[in-house]
């Protein structure tokens, strides 16, 4: 047995919750997956033929590619927001596994950690689905894409660790209405994904910077439009942030709900 | 194969160091806001044996268990589980522990090996023992020829043997069973009884809560009457039985106000008796000989003394 320290996030609890998550994934992938793709693909083509047809640019960059570009960050989100909060209460409140793993020498900080990874990286490859269905609305491949999933990882895993603990602070599904709408959908909404904030009143514009998606949405399109080094660094710091206070936030309400 | 230390020794006077308790609580106290869950326990399970946790519904057994898995934090009281102190090593303890809670909390979806194989390397199983040690639990729960299939499509004593046999899958030194047989069929039960009484031969440290009389009376070694969140009286059945039913005891059967009259009676002239259901039994009844009333007259039983300890908070 590989010696146990306590109080610490060790690598042999957290590689079991990776394989708990990763074989759950083995029964479920062509679900999630196809959810995962086809919905920002449809919201993509749909804004694309539909919005597109009344604006044809904007901000010098063709609609459908401006949307395109946008839509990994929504990918991202939905991918890891919806899964960490739905599984995290079913996995507490139904299922009860929680407790079975908390039975074994394994911790709530290990569980958050070990799940918000998980869902992170998967988010982050889902969300480039949309970029790959832009592609073929002409947008240029550019090398600087390759951080494209790298930088959705990094999203996915600060909204894994939202909805972890957006999942620690309700007792049905119905208490997610209130996260649904209050919290994502304004999010989703601000985030420069369908139309750029630049017109946008600046206290909107200012609040804008608190929302991680927006970070995620502007580091995306610099990867298909031109890096500009000094505003990405900031964006990722933003973003590395955003998953450390998420991080959190998740651990301490989790916590509270799993440890009486 | 390790001997099992005698039921003689006394647990308030430990002797040499080497012969630490499995499982020590004392003076523990758990509250969930006004309600007093643990109310002063006072706890020693002797390493090797099987000791039964025997209350009523709500006398805080699952509580006393899940502050033995860190799941719960006492408010006062110290506890220590083989040798290492909870909270702070409560994860040192947990790898040494298998736990079987009292309700399913198995990843349905999974099939059966899936579930082995998970809490395998949750348990830190070597990757090297790995294979071998989900065959055993495989084969200890008799689920060999379902280990494909999801754990959901197993009949509910299957998934009783599944839970039993995922507690197991590390070869755990204490194994903690929180009712394990409540809601089973008879042949099931008698199945998980044969099944723990194998674990304690094997050496295991088995501490089992329950509120069936006769699975403590038949499994345990030793037995801890718990009510109202504290210990009211603790041995083997035998020592109980003696101390708090005596030898033989009668039941006198009657109406209500007959069992009523006679009640006062024997509590003004000092009898000890408990009620239980259409009749009144008099305990101790080989020692009171000639001052009991006529009735059918049986060997003391656990149940006896489990109503007389616990049975005024559950009426």
């Amino acid at each position: 047995m590989s010696a146990l320290r306590p109080g610490r996030v060790e690598a042999p609890a957290l590689a079991a919750v990776w394989v708990r998550e990763w074989t759950v994934f083995k029964y479920y992938w062509r679900t999630r997956t196809f959810a995962a793709i086809v919905e920002p693909v449809i919201t993509l083509l749909a804004f694309g033929f539909g919005f597109g047809k009344l604006v044809s640019h904007v901000e010098g960059i063709p609609y459908i590619q401006f949307v395109g570009t946008g839509a990994v960050a929504t990918a991202v989100l939905f991918s890891a927001v919806f899964s960490s909060m739905f599984d995290a209460l079913y996995k507490r409140r139904y299922q009860r596994v929680y407790d079975a793993m908390l039975a074994a020498p394994v911790d709530v900080d290990e569980i958050v950690t070990g799940e918000s990874l998980f869902l992170g990286v998967r988010a982050g490859l889902y969300g480039v689905a949309p970029l790959v269905v832009a592609f073929a609305f002409g947008l240029k491949p550019e090398p600087a894409m390759v951080l494209v999933p790298f930088i959705g990882v990094l999203t996915g895993i600060g909204f894994a660790a939202l909805g972890m603990w957006f999942a620690a602070m309700v007792s049905t599904y119905d208490g997610f209405s209130y996260v649904i709408s209050g919290v994502i959908t304004p999010l989703f909404l601000v985030a420069g994904t369908f139309f750029p904030l630049t017109r946008m009143p600046e206290w909107l514009r200012s609040l804008a910077q608190l929302n991680p998606l927006y970070h995620c949405v502007e580091l995306v399109r610099h990867c298909a439009f031109g890096l500009d080094p000094l505003a990405d660094v900031v964006h990722v710091a933003a973003l590395c942030a955003f998953a450390v206070v998420a991080w959190g936030l998740a651990v301490w309400r989790s916590r509270a709900k799993l440890i009486l | 194969m390790q001997v099992r230390s005698s039921p003689s020794v006394s647990a308030t006077a430990p002797g040499p160091p080497a012969v630490a308790a499995a499982v020590s609580m004392r003076g523990v106290v758990k509250r969930f806001g006004d309600v007093v869950a643990v109310d002063g326990l006072d706890l020693e399970v002797p390493t090797g044996l099987c000791f039964g946790l025997l209350g009523p519904n709500g006398a805080g057994k699952s509580t006393t268990m899940r502050i033995l898995t860190g799941q719960a934090v006492a408010d006062a009281g110290s506890v220590d589980v083989l040798g290492h102190h909870l909270p702070s090593e409560s994860k040192l303890a947990r790898a040494r522990m298998g736990v079987c809670p009292q309700e399913s909390n198995l990843d349905v979806d999974l099939g059966v090996r899936d579930v082995l194989d998970v809490f395998a390397r949750m348990y830190r199983v070597p990757a090297a023992r790995r294979a071998a040690a989900v065959e055993r639990a495989l084969a200890l729960a008799g689920l060999d020829q379902r280990a494909r299939d999801r754990a959901v499509t197993l009949s509910g004593g299957m998934q009783r043997r599944l839970l039993i046999a995922r507690a197991l899958i590390h070869e755990p030194e204490i194994v903690l069973l929180d009712e394990p047989t409540v809601g089973l069929d008879p042949q099931i039960r008698q199945e998980l009884w044969s099944l723990i009484v194998g674990l304690r031969e094997q050496g295991t440290t088995v501490l089992m809560s329950t509120h069936y009389i006769e699975e403590a009376e038949r499994l345990a070694d030793r037995v801890a009457i718990v009510s109202a969140g504290r210990v009211v009286a603790e041995g083997s059945p035998g020592e109980l039985i003696q101390a708090h039913a005596g030898r033989e005891v009668v039941d006198v059967f009657g109406s209500a106000a007959e069992l009523a009259s006679l009640r006062r009676s024997a509590i003004a002239s000092g009898l000890p008796t408990r009620r239980s259901g259409p009749a009144l039994t008099y305990l101790h009844a080989d020692s009171y000989d000639g001052r009991v009333p006529e009735g059918v007259r049986r060997n003391a039983t656990l149940e006896d003394v489990f109503v007389r300890l616990t049975g005024d908070y559950v009426e």
